[in-house]
């Protein structure tokens, strides 16, 4: 953005977010689609805004449902907004949020728009279960059928194995690799020792139990009442281990390599369900709406590289892109937040950013430099405090925009790393 | 009037192809009535139709949005002066219809609400169609008016669609939704609104040509083995009468008539007409009739009232979004209307416990709506989204109105009104669900008093459609007329009184309690008491009441109210000591009944009886001398309410006694209840109260001069208000 003069700047005001909660808890009877409607309600509510104000909303999942695949046109359909406000979902696996942080930037910073809440939401309870491509033919052929005996010689056809519903893998559709298999080979190409990510691992979790204790990390969360009694109330992120010890993450049997491996359900972000949003303005619209804004984008990059090498690392082609776009180098930086799908790729993306060889595919004369783990995730990350896929690039926002302003900083970059081979940076700022 | 005198006409007639489309539009009304014009203007359309030789059929639609048919003109009923008049009034409408009946084809195309009259109409052309606009119904409501449908419903209904469902309409008064009429096959077809002249036309040219009939309707086996034998009826009336008794208990004529006149129409020997517009000519000269009519008349005057008398008239300030302070029964009732109203809510309280408890209760309010069909599962989605908690005042900051509805102290309710006003916005409207503190007094610690005043829901707030809505002194107008206009919008009927202890609705049910707890001094039975004013026709009676709202509540309230009035408001022994040895009543699932562990309410819990002053030792009063006792009390303190300029009208009096605190409404209310009984009547019998317990029954100053000049508060004959 910065590469054109004409664009204005983007004002982030405010962000908030569900607390996140594992796979089959709490959040178990929301779906998706609930969880976004209630965090952008909250986002309306917190900030006092009326749905007359709000152009847009931009929103990203990765799991859709089949049945209602625009998320984001389900989440304005609610009686907060007029149902005249526009309404799009984006997909970029674990960096959708982003993007539709992103989309919602460009349009404001292009003068399409003045307000628009974006984000995103995951439920990983309740993901689409399909049927087999045998039994789905059949289906298929008996809905085509014009009679009874029709119907019946479709049925007919199916076999024993076609019953076996399907399940979505977390897998690479083209390499056929799992996330974690993909983490395992970075681990080994990368030479990330097991300590090494059982010990991030456990710095993530102590990290962010500090923050929920002091209420660093909890700001930005408000409290679910979990219908239908409401009587189980979501306060806190669940899948922060407060007691976590190195002995414990060191006792866990690796899940992806038996042998050889070093991926541990402890040193991997869990199956998580939550929903985050952002709310941008344009400068104007904030200062005429009477909103202070937390924080400014300054720039944001992606990128991408083959699925097959090393999946999760195209953060380190980003951020060099960002920076760029920026005119700032690392050390101009305040905070660093970088998800952390697997502590194996958090540490293989900071030794990205260091090596000579990814500074030359990034176009870069010399590496990045090394990151000031003092400035990383400060109040830890995805390992510790979850990671419901479409609503992580959210979290991570808003996490570094409070934490910005909390320290008085002035610049701040996150990083995501996607499946796909696909990077997300974006570097915000505060004046 | 400008207007040429053609276009004054109810019902125009245009032709159209050989088809007569008559269209009812009432000029300057929004719902199309059988005004004596309307009449007319049908009676010579169906003139035109049955001699011109070149119509073929008719076609009837109404002009209006959302309304076809309202029914009769009910001011027409005042006119009535003997059953004889009332009588040929329905026999009027059995031949104008009979005639269209009996003519050429009419096809009839709801569109909106279709009532009574309109229903009538309905029934007597030869095809039907309503759309599947939301506004669409279909309803004899005509009981709830103490009468029966009078021009052929009790005879054409059950014959259309059978005597169950046409008796579960007529009894009742139910509404009739467009997709449960084609069902009934009460319409033969439904349609979209855009296409029902189209198609309405085209049945008319089908049914003038013989090319389409009516195909008689398919019976159900339960139909088949009531419905279609004298047997099988004689089992339903049977069963219909029990159930009217035991709905009613026997107050109301006008059901146990419609009951008779439908019969008449299966049994071999009486005409159904004629028993139809005899009884309408009977139930019509009733009081319970005269006093629901009037209730009618009554509320429908209240709802053009403001509440201020100031030119020119503010404009109503919108509330789009509400927020309110306690999420307890008050709290999330508040919100459980706000939302479905289309209000965004707010629902504040202390913890995250209580928020959840509040937002379990506006669902179950939602989901009683689910269950019934009255929404669908994403409108219940929405409702549910609409109503958000929370333990700090996030929230507040673009809130329209704030209501608290926390404890009723003082203290409190001042420390909550500098807080809400320190986070709304300057316009913010701030009303306290105060039911006894004055709302001056509250405004006191307000920056803005004239934005503060009382909004006194009633509870169960869904279900109770009072709002009594309490002005200060210092009120800003506008502050008024816009709650006023949210309480409306709320479903409530509103009345605006003046500020003052107990307010109305509280103020006259104080006396009224009291009563009931000095015969419990005294000895009487907790059950002589409820049965005698719930056979007065009370909902409950006053010592279940107590039990229901909380002897806590009802003690505080009493306490406030006996301050500000004295020896005429003291309280009873007894309700102080069942109160002392901590029984709260229902809440608590210990009060002067029995209540199992899931809150249901037993009979008299006769261990009360050891906290009385006369313990387990019965006295008897005569249940008249107990009416008497309570209802005198209750009359006396609401004229005196009126005197005080606590009440701006005798109507509205009557209409809070009614829709607030039970008061039977075929009796119409205190005031229309003295104006029955003759003022003279009513202070002879206070006096003689007076005597015997004195300084609770002194008459009001004004209920004497109007028994020494023989006024009324009413106008005696004519339209009452």
């Amino acid at each position: 953005m910065s590469s054109s003069g004409s664009l204005r700047r983007v004002a982030i005001i405010t962000g908030v977010r569900t607390p996140f909660s594992k796979a089959g808890t709490l959040f178990k009877s929301l779906s998706a689609i609930e969880l976004g409607r209630l965090c952008v309600a909250e986002l309306m509510q917190r900030t006092n805004l009326n749905g007359g104000d709000i152009d847009a909303i931009v929103f990203g999942t990765v799991v859709q449902n089949v049945q209602a695949p625009n998320i984001a046109r389900e989440v304005s359909l609610m009686p907060l907004l007029p149902k005249g406000v526009d309404a799009w979902s984006v997909s970029r696996a674990c960096a959708s949020a982003n993007q539709a942080i992103a989309d919602a930037a460009d349009q404001i910073a292009r003068g399409h728009m003045e307000c628009v809440v974006a984000g995103g939401a995951e439920s990983l309870s309740n993901v689409p279960i399909l049927h087999s491509r045998g039994f789905t033919d059949v289906l298929m052929a008996a809905n085509k059928a014009k009679n009874f005996s029709q119907k019946l010689s479709a049925f007919s056809k199916v076999r024993p194995k076609d019953l076996v519903p399907v399940a979505p893998a977390i897998s690479e559709p083209t390499t056929g690799e799992s996330m974690g298999q993909s983490a395992e080979k970075m681990a080994k190409l990368n030479n990330i020792s097991r300590e090494a990510q059982d010990e991030f691992a456990l710095r993530s979790h102590r990290l962010a139990a500090a923050g929920l204790r002091d209420g660093r990390l909890s700001a930005e969360m408000f409290p679910v009442y979990v219908p239908p009694k409401y009587d189980r109330i979501a306060t806190t992120d669940n899948g922060v281990r407060e007691d976590s010890a190195l002995e414990q993450l060191a006792a866990l049997k690796p899940v992806f390599d038996k042998r050889y491996g070093s991926v541990t359900a402890g040193n991997a972000s869990p199956l998580t369900d939550g929903a985050g949003a952002v709310l941008l303005m344009s400068e104007e619209r904030a200062a005429a709406l009477g909103y202070k804004p937390l924080a400014y984008i300054r720039s944001y990059a992606s990128a991408a590289l083959d699925p097959g090498e090393q999946l999760l690392q195209a953060p380190v082609l980003a951020a060099p892109k960002a920076l760029a776009r920026a005119g700032l180098t690392l050390r101009d930086l305040d905070l660093i937040e970088m998800h952390e799908a697997f502590a194996a790729q958090v540490l293989s993306n900071l030794h990205g950013f260091e090596s000579q060889l990814w500074a030359e595919r990034a176009g870069l004369t010399k590496p990045l430099g090394e990151v000031d783990r003092a400035k990383l995730n400060v109040m830890g990350g995805s390992l510790s405090i979850g990671h419901p896929f479409g609503a992580t690039g959210a979290r991570v926002t808003t996490t570094l925009c409070n934490e910005l302003a909390r320290r008085g900083g002035q610049f701040g970059m996150l990083t995501v790393c996607a499946a796909g081979g696909l990077g997300f940076a974006m570097v915000v700022e505060r004046v | 009037m400008t207007a040429p005198v053609a276009s004054q006409r109810a019902i125009s007639m245009e032709i159209e192809n050989g088809i007569a489309v008559l269209t009812f539009d009432t000029p300057d009304a929004p719902v199309n009535t059988f005004t004596t014009a309307a009449q007319a203007d049908l009676l010579s359309a169906f003139d035109t139709i049955e001699h011109d030789p070149s119509i073929r059929a008719a076609v009837i639609l109404s002009g209006k949005r959302d309304n076809f048919i309202a029914g009769a003109d009910i001011e027409a009923f005042l006119e009535f002066r003997t059953a004889e008049d009332a009588e040929r009034s329905s026999r009027d409408g059995h031949a104008k219809f009979a005639a269209i009946a009996d003519g050429k084809p009419v096809v009839c195309a709801i569109n909106g609400g279709c009532l009574g009259g309109g229903t009538e109409l309905a029934l007597a052309c030869h095809w039907r169609i309503a759309t599947d606009a939301p506004k669409t119904s279909i309803s004899l409501p005509e009981v709830q008016l103490g009468l029966i449908p009078g021009a052929g419903g009790t005879q054409r209904l059950p014959a259309l669609i059978g005597l169950q469902a046409a008796l579960d309409m007529i009894l009742t008064g139910k509404t009739v939704r467009a997709k449960k009429a084609l069902q009934l096959g009460l319409v033969d077809e439904m349609v979209h609104p855009s296409i029902l002249r189209r198609v309405a036309l085209q049945r008319a040219t089908e049914l003038a040509a013989g090319t389409r009939r009516r195909e008689p309707r398919k019976h159900g086996a339960g139909e088949m083995l009531l419905d279609e034998n004298p047997i099988g009826r004689a089992i339903v009336f049977r069963k219909a009468r029990e159930g009217v008794l035991a709905k009613t208990k026997g107050l109301f004529p006008a059901p146990l008539a419609a009951l008779d006149a439908v019969a008449a129409g299966y049994s071999s020997d009486g005409d159904g007409y004629q028993t139809e517009a005899r009884l309408f000519g009977e139930l019509a000269m009733t009081p319970e009739s005269q006093e629901l009519v009037f209730l009618f008349f009554a509320t429908t005057a209240l709802k053009r009232d403001m509440g201020v008398e100031v030119e020119p008239m503010p404009k109503p300030l919108p509330v789009n979004k509400l927020g309110i302070l306690g999420a307890g029964f008050m709290g999330a009732g508040i919100a459980s209307v706000a939302s479905p109203a289309g209000t965004i809510v707010r629902m504040k309280d202390a913890d995250t416990a209580r928020v959840a408890k509040g937002l379990a209760a506006v669902r179950e309010v939602m989901r009683d709506k689910l269950v019934k069909k009255q929404i669908t599962r994403t409108q219940f989605d929405d409702l549910m989204l609409a109503v958000s908690g929370t333990t700090d005042y996030t929230g507040f900051g673009n809130a329209d109105l704030v209501i608290e509805a926390v404890f009723e102290d003082l203290q409190v309710k001042h420390q909550v009104l500098r807080e809400i006003e320190s986070v709304v916005p300057p316009r913010a409207i701030v009303a306290s669900n105060t039911s006894t503190i004055p709302i001056g007094r509250i405004a006191s610690a307000s920056t803005r008093p004239e934005r503060v005043l009382g909004m006194h829901f009633f509870s169960p707030v869904h279900k109770m459609p009072l709002l009594e809505l309490i002005t200060h002194e210092g009120n800003d107008p506008q502050v008024v007329v816009s709650a006023v206009a949210y309480g409306r919008k709320l479903g409530k009927t509103v009345i605006v009184v003046r500020d003052g202890p107990g307010f109305y609705a509280n103020r006259v049910l104080s006396p009224y309690v009291n009563a009931a707890g000095l015969m419990l001094d005294e000895g009487v039975a907790i059950d002589a008491i409820d049965d005698a004013l719930v056979k007065f026709g009370f909902p409950v009676g006053p010592i279940t009441l107590v039990d229901e709202v909380g002897l806590d509540v009802a003690t505080k309230s009493g306490a406030i109210v006996s301050e500000a009035f004295g020896a005429r408001m003291s309280p009873s022994e007894s309700l102080q000591a069942v109160i002392k040895a901590g029984r709260l009543g229902r809440k608590g699932k210990r009060g002067f009944y029995q209540y199992d562990d899931d809150g249901k309410k037993g009979g008299v819990d006769v261990s009360v009886y050891d906290l009385l002053p006369t313990g387990q030792r019965r006295t008897t009063v005569p249940a008249a001398r107990i009416v008497q006792r309570c209802v005198y009390a209750m009359i006396n303190e609401a004229v005196l309410c009126l005197e005080d300029g606590i009440l701006r009208s005798a109507r509205d009096g009557d209409i809070g006694a009614v829709f607030g605190i039970g008061f039977p409404p075929f009796r119409g209310g205190p005031f229309r209840f003295i104006d029955r009984q003759g003022a003279t009547a009513v202070v002879s019998v206070l006096d003689e109260l007076e005597r015997e317990f004195p300084g609770r029954y002194q008459a009001a100053t004004s209920l004497r001069e109007m028994a020494e000049q023989g006024t009324r508060f009413y106008p005696a004959t004519g339209k009452p208000v």
